[in-house]
């Protein structure tokens, strides 16, 4: 193979297009000067669709096949196919950006639809189409709480839970608006209420929480730290997924001024991280939200139609002013999930969530019969997941486990993290016969 | 060639497809069968409850009332919209690639070893050291290089708060050097929008960071002085960073790390053909020189180097940290990896030469004046005289999308093309007729497009006025 297998030309076709463009070959298309000029070879050996597909089958055979009892931010639930087959439609998948509207009507109405969901399960009335993923979404909240606070400040408090990987997000993102990240105790599992009480000040611009927790602790009580983070003019963001929120506490409820977290637990197989970031916010914030909006307008007959809208917070207009450099986002994950959401419907989203619930309080207790472990750790509610205490060290047993075949977090020395969802609750009783092994 | 979208109007409704919550929803007592105590809970969820069927035909009905690649051409300058191949979803597809990002290394070596090919293709194909694939777009990629640049310049004891940006450069750049906490010094072009070497020269100094650049620039135009360019910035302490918007020009003829860039990112939406969804997911790879390696985000892949065969990941000794929650936008870099093995060396400089052919071609067939050249991949034509938003709205009536309209500014009613190399000549002689007669129409026919799309011209200044982003601001009204 010579060419490029997605470059269609033939060679009379190539010679009758250089010779109208007025050139001998395709070197003298390219103004490139001779010192920069690359004459060397990658290296790159192509192949054929069906020997890349082998070696790629190979290589992910390689993955070890682990009944993974993982989350810490990265959830799975069963996606029905439908999800797969509605999205991988070429009109959508092969789209870009929506910026002639009049012809992308499409994809714009199932944004729309995606952002009215989070303005549902968050009470919030405003929703973007999405961010990578809840840590760039978190950074962003707090960038935005910078831009809207009245009075100055600089701290970001966060809760000492909180997956290493979303705080370092939050980290570069704070260091160029100049606000440092300090992060605030928790009283079992749950939020420390009385102790942010006493640590909020004017120096604060945002207070985040989450609900669950990392540890999947359900708070009890989020309405006390809306009004702490309110009453020193702070920011309170709240950080869930689209499955809880379909059964906690709804945001708007407790005080949240914006909502960040992750919708990829619709609509997303386990994908190695890769997410959806959820963003919503109070009316009062409209013109600071980071990322694209989908508004509805009318055409010139009166029909109701969509388009990209207050384009003037981002980018490519506001240059160095603009909200954020998002641009690029996750809209066809959002797209996946609008559809996962519709096919289970309220219905099916609250049962998802309850099992969630009822599975993992049901894993914890027979875990906790076992001798040398105790679950859940925290005596809260949880949501998906929880932590198990281990009288032996937790990577020890979390290595033997893996022998076993199963995956699980090490978050402690002696703390295990399980998190249990429809894909694995079938395979609890393995498990807990597993950890008796490893024992 | 005319092209008639799909519409499914009823005549007592003033819409095309009704909103799934117009289609009817249901309210949810969550309490009800709660495990949970009410304080915890909400009190109820109301969501539309279409079956099955019904959501299968809504986003159909949807997906006929979108353009994308696979209809027709796309050619939206600075955002190669090629064709993606089929076979990259199915390799995506393995249920053995569908793991966790907290798995152990030891229990997914075949994940890594892909990141690691892809790295080590990445930083082939841009003269490269290391590579990054955590990025999960061109933007965050930009992000992550310029966090890079500070904290190289922080490790040297140099306290520089500026990056140098040329007028014409992608919007990103001056939002990703703000958002870095660098002032902006934007630099002004010379009639070709080209870098201004003087201007640059008089502009770099020793609080300069970084000069953000694009090359081609974004009129196609090659920067013939990068040399020059790269010893001035280098000259004053300052990096010189590579916006990769444009690398499906350079595949296999030039590379940015031989024209002296120490860090840049790869939109492989753009040059490796993952596709574009409606958006989004891209991935922003980013490559860096030698000196920067150690800055890179955690975790990095590379190869075990105790006598084992493996890879694993690491922190690099002076990380910048993170710039995702975990490792980025994992389907989508299996797809380009998928996409860079089918084409080779040879394919790749195959497609850059099609692509500057075939954006070479279609200038020639269209009737607009094309003020810079020689240009590569795309170019700026000008409407003139004629609104090229108007114009591009045309378009859409005739089985084509219409450039990218009026950007850069440097050129009066801009309408930048990018064919891409997936266009046969065929599918160029309708680009260029649409273009033509687009051109040639009334102001009148101008004004009325289009007619033929599922919405006819929509009302951008009232959308923004009175914003309705969610179906419950509908029904408040």
């Amino acid at each position: 193979m010579s060419g490029s297998p997605y470059a269609p030309h033939t060679a009379t076709e190539t010679a009758e297009m250089l010779e109208a463009v007025g050139v001998a070959d395709e070197e003298a298309l390219f103004d490139i000067p001779e010192d920069v000029a690359f004459d060397g070879e990658f290296g790159i050996e192509p192949r054929t669709e069906r020997e890349i597909r082998a070696e790629c089958a190979r290589l992910f055979a390689r993955n070890d096949d682990l009944v993974e009892f993982l989350g810490r931010g990265h959830y799975s639930h069963y996606v029905p196919s439908v999800v797969d087959h509605l999205a991988d439609r070429a009109e959508f998948i092969t789209s870009y950006t929506q910026y002639q509207p009049e012809i992308t009507q499409g994809f714009l109405q199932a944004l729309f639809e995606y952002q009215s969901l989070l303005v549902e399960l968050t009470g919030l009335p405003v929703a973007n189409c999405s961010m990578y993923d809840a840590a760039t979404a978190l950074a962003e909240a707090a960038t935005l709480a910078d831009r809207v606070r009245s009075t100055s400040g600089d701290v970001v408090l966060i809760p000492e839970h909180l997956r290493e990987g979303k705080r370092g997000v939050l980290e570069n993102y704070c260091a160029g608006a100049d606000l440092t990240v300090e992060s605030y105790p928790m009283d079992d599992g749950n939020a420390d209420v009385d102790a942010l009480a006493d640590r909020v000040g004017e120096d604060v611009v945002m207070v985040y929480a989450e609900n669950p927790t990392v540890r999947g602790c359900i708070e009890e009580r989020l309405a006390e730290i809306g009004e702490v983070a309110a009453e020193a003019d702070a920011l309170f963001t709240l950080g869930s997924d689209v499955v809880a929120l379909s059964v906690l506490e709804e945001p708007a409820s407790v005080g949240a001024d914006v909502v960040v977290g992750e919708a990829g637990a619709l609509g997303l197989p386990a994908a190695y991280g890769m997410g959806l970031g959820v963003f919503a916010c109070k009316d009062d914030y409209l013109r600071q939200v980071p990322g694209r909006l989908v508004g509805a307008s009318e055409d010139a007959e009166g029909t109701r139609a969509y388009t990209l809208t207050l384009q003037t917070r981002e980018q490519h207009i506001r240059k160095e002013r603009a909200t954020s450099n998002i641009c690029t986002n996750q809209a066809w994950v959002a797209l996946r999930a609008a559809i996962h959401a519709a096919t289970l419907g309220p219905d099916g989203l609250v049962e998802l969530a309850h099992d969630c619930v009822r599975d993992a309080e049901a894993l914890a207790a027979d875990l906790d019969a076992l001798s040398g472990v105790a679950a859940p750790v925290h005596d809260r509610h949880h949501l998906r997941e929880f932590a198990v205490r281990t009288d032996q060290p937790a990577a020890a047993i979390a290595g033997d486990l893996e022998a076993e075949g199963f995956a699980v977090h090490v978050i402690g020395e002696h703390l295990i993290e399980v998190c249990v969802t429809d894909l694995n609750a079938d395979r609890t009783d393995a498990l807990v016969e597993a950890f008796e092994e490893v024992l | 060639m005319i092209h008639d979208q799909a519409r499914y109007t009823r005549e007592d409704d003033a819409l095309h497809e009704p909103l799934l919550s117009e289609k009817g929803e249901q309210t949810v007592d969550v309490r009800d069968s709660s495990p949970l105590p009410d304080d915890l809970t909400r009190e109820e969820l109301t969501l539309p409850n279409p079956s099955e069927p019904e959501v299968a035909r809504h986003y159909t009905r949807l997906s006929q009332m979108n353009w994308a690649i696979d209809t027709g051409p796309y050619p939206l300058g600075s955002c190669t919209m090629k064709y993606n191949p089929k076979f990259t979803e199915d390799v995506a597809a393995d249920p053995n690639a569908a793991v966790h990002p907290d798995r152990s290394d030891r229990s997914v070596q075949g994940t890594l070893e892909l990141c690691y090919g892809l790295q080590e293709f990445l930083a082939d194909i841009g003269g490269m050291d290391a590579v990054t694939l955590q990025p999960p777009a061109g933007a965050a990629g930009e992000l992550t290089g310029i966090l890079i640049a500070k904290a190289y310049h922080e490790h040297h004891g140099n306290d520089r708060s500026e990056v140098v940006i040329p007028a014409s450069a992608h919007g990103t750049n001056f939002a990703t050097a703000a958002m870095a906490g660098y002032d902006v010094v934007e630099l002004p072009s010379d009639e070709n929008g080209r870098v201004d070497v003087e201007a640059l020269d008089a502009a770099v100094g020793e609080d300069t960071a970084a000069l953000m650049l694009t090359n081609p620039n974004t009129v196609g135009l090659f920067e013939r002085d990068i040399a020059e360019i790269a010893d001035i910035v280098h000259d004053a302490g300052g990096l010189l960073y590579y916006d990769g918007a444009n690398l499906n020009a350079l595949l296999g003829r030039a590379r940015p790390g031989d024209m002296g860039f120490d860090v840049m990112h790869y939109n492989v939406h753009k040059t490796f053909a993952t596709p574009h969804g409606g958006g989004g997911p891209g991935a922003g790879p980013v490559g860096v020189v030698e000196e920067l390696a150690e800055f890179l985000p955690t975790p990095h892949v590379r190869e075990i180097n105790d006598g084992n065969v493996g890879y694993e990941a690491v922190e690099p000794e002076r990380s910048i940290g993170k710039v995702h929650g975990f490792t980025g936008n994992w389907l989508v870099l299996i797809k380009a990896y998928a996409y860079i093995a089918r084409l080779g060396d040879a394919g790749l400089a195959d497609a850059a030469a099609k692509a500057v052919l075939n954006a070479n071609y279609l200038a020639e067939r269209i009737d607009m004046d094309v003020p810079h050249g020689p240009f590569h991949h795309e170019f700026a034509a000008t409407a003139g005289d004629r609104d090229a938003a108007d114009v591009a709205k045309r378009m859409l009536d005739f089985g084509v999308h219409p450039p990218t309209t009026k950007w850069p500014a440097m050129v009066p009613e801009a309408m930048l093309t990018e064919p891409t190399e997936i266009e046969n000549r065929s599918s160029l002689e309708d680009l260029a007729t649409a273009f033509n007669v687009a051109y040639a129409d009334s102001d009148e026919v101008l004004a009325d497009a289009p007619s033929r799309t599922t919405a006819r011209r929509i009302d951008q200044a009232s959308a923004a006025r009175t914003p309705r982003l969610s179906w419950q601001a509908l029904d408040d009204e």
